[in-house]
């Protein structure tokens, strides 16, 4: 019993360090966002800033500059996207867990080798831009990778075909319900927990995703999402600090670089959706991803 | 056959959104992959360009840049494996043994990382790597009196950054796999070893590290499935796309961003892509079948 009690503390403290690691940086990146920017560039980012300001929050809030309009983009394309995504792969997956259904190999074949070759990026940016011109517009952000993904179809599949009794659908049809009755009525309520997971992986994909709007979206920056924005001002600062001769150039920007501080203010902005909802999600995200097992 | 179709036509339309967009997003570009064949003219499309046969590949293998998106890939991936398995199996050991309501506190925390995007990640490493604000040079640094380091200049650094931060952001996902296999051991095995006097250190060297022992063969298995493809918000967000650092931090899925968005070298980008797609996928299909001869249920097909 002795060595049980040295092992919990053992294990406390280990676990301690281990969480504390993955919180450091992000402590920095708030503590440094409530610093005064002179403080900053004085001496740095610090854990114990000597002077406290909240100037970089009243910046993006009272200039109402684009930092606000990228946040609207952001919110506004994660709910449309898990909206979407949520739907169309419940239905695939619903579909591919009828037994009876004629073709239902070819279909669930069609799914996994998606999952195991693609054309890579040349070909798909070629389709989508030539073939669907989406370039520069909403679509970009929306479709490209993000709408749905075989994982995600096999997870719910697997959940369908081991959660749903097939007595319960029969019972449904034998009381003269539909396909579509039986799927709103039946499937649906009794599926919340690997819809909430699907949801939520969906969700964090549209929000932290920033490839889409890096890779279509070249004009129109009233498009972009946070992470572009934030993309696109590190992309910034890098282009000024290579070259001093870049400054000349690059007057406009420079102006437009927000400050030290703002920089870190609009990146904790980014995960606070994220830290605000996480804990209380995060049974289905765990949950999630022991379904999918090793597939993952 | 006809009444069951017919039966069954419903159940087609629901599935008709998600195949389309497979369709599209999926099969649609894979023809496009003849691009690698051929000598990409704007003007005459994917196929009416001209067709050169193998010299695209020629030309990519001649460069040193090959090799070294060859060797950078498989080995940070090589590196992944080892350690985010380590360092998962550590941690989901220490978690499974938990009695107290820290547990879910612990692994809410550790999982946070997994969850942030790889911008802002780049944002977390530079403020403490900044070579004019950076947390590292104007702390840690000045107070060893050791001389400012120009992080985003130095390559020899960066194997080592791209490891610990990779290892900071997976460990939290890798360990769930790990911990549900250690809550699915029976519990009666580590009574009777404890009531046979059994320490801690013994039951999990003795009982828990061997029942782990398949969930990381297939783990592992399928990382080395997956060796051929890389993270690109990794080696592009954090390394911040500098040129400086491309001999270490270049791999194939940058290389072939850059050749197709950056340098407009279509011929070089499309070859490397179809080199990365057939390898990876006779890869994928080799790990799968091993995994599904131990253990079918863990297979992804």
């Amino acid at each position: 019993m002795r060595s049980d009690k040295k092992f919990q503390i053992f294990s406390h403290i280990v676990l301690a360090l281990f969480s504390l690691l993955a919180l450091l940086p992000m402590i920095l990146m708030l503590v440094s966002s409530f610093t005064d920017n002179n403080e900053i560039i004085k001496s740095g980012y610090s854990y114990l800033p000597k002077k406290w300001s909240v100037y970089a929050y009243e910046y993006i809030f009272s200039t109402g500059n684009s930092v606000l309009h990228a946040y609207v983009i952001s919110v506004v394309l994660t709910v449309v996207g898990t909206c979407l995504a949520l739907s169309i792969t419940t239905l695939l997956a619903y579909a591919l867990s009828k037994k009876g259904m004629p073709g239902r190999g070819i279909l669930t074949f069609v799914v996994v080798f998606s999952m195991l070759f693609n054309g890579g990026l040349v070909p798909t940016y070629i389709i989508y831009t030539n073939v669907f011109s989406i370039k520069n517009s909403f679509l970009a952000l929306l479709i490209p990778g993000l709408l749905m993904n075989g994982f995600n179809v096999m997870l719910m599949k697997s959940y369908f075909v081991s959660s749903i009794p097939e007595e319960i659908l029969d019972a449904t049809y034998i009381d003269g319900a539909n396909e579509w009755q039986t799927f709103f009525k039946v499937v649906i309520p009794l599926s919340k927990p690997i819809l909430a997971t699907v949801a939520l992986f969906a969700g964090i994909g549209y929000w932290n995703d920033w490839m889409n709007g890096y890779i279509y979206i070249t004009k129109r920056t009233d498009l972009y999402s946070l992470q572009n924005l934030l993309n696109r001002m590190m992309q910034n600062i890098q282009y000024l600090s290579q070259s001093s001769s870049n400054i000349q150039n690059a007057n406009v920007g420079l102006s437009a670089i927000p400050m030290a501080s703002v920089r870190m203010a609009m990146a904790t902005l980014g995960i606070l959706p994220i830290v605000i909802i996480y804990p209380f999600v995060q049974n289905y995200f765990v949950k999630g991803i022991t379904l999918g097992g090793v597939k993952g | 056959m006809k009444k069951r179709i017919r039966r069954y036509f419903p159940v087609y339309l629901m599935a008709l959104p998600g195949l389309l967009y497979l369709f599209i997003n999926n099969y649609m570009p894979l023809p496009g992959l003849v691009l690698a064949f051929k000598k990409f003219n704007a003007q005459k499309g994917i196929f009416g360009s001209d067709f050169v046969g193998w010299k695209n590949f020629k030309y990519l293998f001649a460069t040193k840049d090959a090799f070294v998106i060859t060797r950078n890939t498989i080995l940070y991936n090589l590196a992944f494996i080892v350690i985010n398995t380590i360092l998962a199996v550590f941690v989901a050991v220490l978690l499974a043994e938990m009695t107290s309501r820290m547990k879910k506190i612990y692994q809410c925390l550790i999982l946070l990382p997994y969850m942030i995007s790889m911008v802002i990640v780049s944002y977390l490493v530079f403020g403490y790597l900044s070579s004019d604000n950076g947390f590292f040079n104007h702390t840690i640094l000045s107070a060893l009196g050791k001389e400012p380091i120009n992080w985003y200049m130095e390559k020899k650094y960066w194997p080592f950054i791209l490891v610990f931060v990779n290892a900071w952001k997976v460990t939290g996902y890798n360990c769930i796999i790990y911990l549900s296999t250690i809550l699915g051991i029976d519990r009666g095995i580590y009574e009777s070893a404890a009531i046979d006097g059994c320490s801690k250190w013994k039951q999990i060297t003795k009982i828990t590290i061997p029942m782990l022992k398949p969930t990381v063969i297939m783990m592992t298995l399928l990382a080395v499935g997956r060796i051929f493809y890389s993270d690109f918000g990794l080696f592009y967000q954090v390394p911040q796309n500098q040129g400086a650092l491309f001999s270490v931090t270049n791999t194939i899925d940058t290389y072939v961003y850059r050749g197709l968005l950056e340098l407009g070298n279509m011929s070089m980008s499309s070859a490397a892509g179809l080199y990365q797609s057939v390898i990876g996928f006779i890869l994928i299909l080799g790990a799968n079948l091993l995994v599904r001869k131990l253990d079918p249920d863990s297979a992804l097909f």
